[in-house]
Parts: C-alpha cells; sequence; structure tokens
C-alpha cells in the first residue's frame, strides 16, 4: 500500500451511460491514477458556487487492469449529489475526487476463494471489479455471484454478466426479482434472498468461501446474518452497506 | 438511526494516517472486541462521522473534517494494530 498525503484530484468525464433509467455509467479520466484493487471506491466532492460542497463515496466498477475509472450512480430520491451526477453532468466536465481509497472490502486473485458474492441493486458495482478482474487475470476461482433487484428493469449490467457465465471458467451469476409482478423471465429467480437461495446459489460453509455482501442497510443485514446462520464464519463476511447516511453509494 | 461499514471512513482515515487503515485491528475499549476498522460501524452526521464497535456499539473514533481541517476523537484506551500489507 502506497503511503503519504492522498490528494484531490481532478478528474474528466470521457462517457456517460445509462444502465437502468436511474443508474447512469460515469467513465472518468484521472491524470496521475494510482491504480486501484477491485472493490475499492472513491471519494467524490462537488463545489457549488457558494462554495458549499458535498462529498459522497462510490465504488469503482472497472476492474485495475483497465485504464480510466467507471462508477455507477444510482439517481436517489432527495439525492443532492446523485441527482446532479444523473441528470446534470456532462462528458467534458471535470469532477473533484480522492482515490483509491478503503482496503478492506477488496480482492484480488492472489487471494484465492472460492468468492460468493451477493449484491442488492447497485451494490453490484465493486463485485463487477472483482469479476472484471477475475476475468482480466484469466482466473478460474470458482466464483458464485448472487444478484438481488426490485424488477428486471433495474439489472445492471445483464448482457456483460450472461457473457461472463457463458464462458464456463468458474463463475455462476444467479439472478432474483423482489418486487416481480408477473412470473420472472427464465434464470431468474422470484423472491427476496433467503436462506434456502444463500444456501443454493453459494459455496456452503465447508468451502470456506470469501464473502462479500454489497447494497442497501437492511439487505446486508439480513444477508450477512443469514450466513453466520449457515455457518459461515463472521470474519469470512465482508461487508459494504450503501445507503443515507453519507457513505458508499 | 442506520449505519454503514467503517469501510465507509477510508478516504477520511488515509487523509488523516496517510495510510490504508480499514485493513488495521481496532481493539473497542468498553469489551476489547478486536475488529477491522473497515468492519466498525458507520454513522454519518451532518458534521462529521462516528465509528462504532459492532460488539458493544460504544464510540471508537469520531471523525470530523472540513475542506481545511480534520479532527479525530479517540475514545477511551482504543488501541490500533496495523500490519504492513
Amino acid at each position: 500500500m502506497r503511503r503519504g498525503p492522498i490528494p484531490w484530484r481532478t478528474s474528466e468525464v470521457r462517457e456517460l451511460s445509462w444502465a437502468t433509467p436511474r443508474v447512469r455509467l460515469i467513465r472518468l479520466h484521472v491524470p496521475g491514477w494510482p491504480g486501484h484493487l477491485a472493490g475499492q471506491h472513491v471519494d467524490l466532492r462537488l463545489t457549488a458556487e457558494d462554495g458549499y460542497q458535498a462529498e459522497r463515496s462510490y465504488s469503482i466498477a472497472s476492474p485495475a487492469e483497465k485504464p480510466g475509472i467507471e462508477l455507477a450512480v444510482e439517481r436517489l430520491p432527495d439525492g443532492e449529489v446523485s441527482s446532479f451526477l444523473a441528470d446534470e453532468l456532462r462528458a467534458g466536465d471535470t469532477l473533484e475526487l480522492r482515490g483509491p481509497v478503503g482496503g478492506y472490502f477488496t480482492w484480488q486473485v492472489e487471494q484465492g476463494g472460492p468468492l460468493g458474492l451477493v449484491a442488492g441493486g447497485s451494490g453490484v458495482v465493486p463485485l463487477m471489479a472483482m469479476a472484471r478482474h477475475r476475468l482480466a487475470r484469466a482466473s478460474t476461482v470458482p466464483a458464485h455471484l448472487l444478484c438481488s433487484w426490485r424488477t428486471l428493469e433495474d439489472v445492471i449490467y445483464r448482457e456483460e454478466l450472461e457473457r461472463l457465465a457463458a464462458r464456463g471458467d468458474g463463475l455462476v451469476v444467479t439472478h432474483t426479482l423482489t418486487r416481480a409482478t408477473s412470473t420472472p423471465p427464465p434464470g431468474f429467480l422470484g423472491r427476496r434472498i433467503d436462506r434456502t437461495m444463500l444456501m443454493e446459489a453459494l459455496p456452503g460453509p465447508e468451502q470456506r468461501p470469501l464473502l462479500y455482501v454489497c447494497g442497501p442497510t437492511p439487505m446486508v443485514e439480513s444477508v450477512a446474518s443469514l450466513l453466520v446462520s449457515i455457518g459461515h464464519a463472521a470474519e469470512r463476511v465482508k461487508t459494504e452497506r450503501f445507503g443515507a447516511t453519507g457513505g458508499v453509494r | 438511526m442506520t449505519h454503514l461499514d467503517g469501510n465507509g471512513a477510508a478516504g477520511v482515515l488515509r487523509e488523516i494516517f496517510t495510510t490504508e487503515m480499514t485493513t488495521a485491528a481496532c481493539t473497542c475499549a468498553s469489551c476489547g472486541r478486536v475488529s477491522a476498522i473497515g468492519a466498525l460501524r458507520l454513522y454519518g452526521l451532518p458534521v462529521g462521522t462516528v465509528l462504532r464497535c459492532p460488539s458493544c456499539h460504544d464510540v471508537v473514533l469520531r471523525i470530523t473534517e472540513t475542506p481545511r481541517s480534520w479532527t479525530l476523537e479517540i475514545h477511551g484506551r482504543v488501541r490500533i494494530d496495523r500490519t504492513q500489507t
């Protein structure tokens, strides 16, 4: 790990696209970027004309092996920062950021596996960085990704996840929809994450998987305690909650 | 009040300690529970961040940051051990 002061850097917005009606992908060019680990995040700082500043953390979706960084920002109701990033940001704009930070919720292929990854909505972002890093390093470490979404419309990275799973290199992806009004499409479950789903979609406790859970606080609380009740060691369950207290989104 | 994970304070901790701190082991002054700083409970406040023990929920660290300053309050005889990775 690097030492010394961590500067606020000026990054440039290179590309913007909508992953879903509410989630925008932002690709940034960051001069002097020192590289990052899958699972790390950046702190973004916005400054208004009157000097008012707001700071938020966003996980990095892109692997270290690719130049630049990709963030996925979900527009939250009353989210002063997220609504600016989702609605007003344009290619060519600059964004002030600090990072990469957060060595706790990270994974590198050298750590091995198997991996059990559980995402709630845009909580898939740091886990996507892990899946992409795994691919970039041609790793065959068994990795099981369980993603919970409200509706089909909310699924981020659907095609890419299909392609990754179709490679047959040990990555298995399970999707579930929690607010599906009709029968879920083939390959999708249609209920909230429960004990049975965690037992079927993830490596069992006897395989001693490394477990990463990222999503909204209530979902992470529920999944983390279910994992422990199944028999997984609490210290092997790493969590990254996001929500309204100003932490990682 | 809902909480996040200590990992969310990685940026300001990096600023204060000038090195990655979320993997460091932190011993709670109240109950002696050892946890990674990244696994502490993070409560965001309008004026800063409070990190609490995941076991007894007592305050471990309190951090206030403005564009030109930061303040770190350490509660009780908290112990932090960090190994170079």
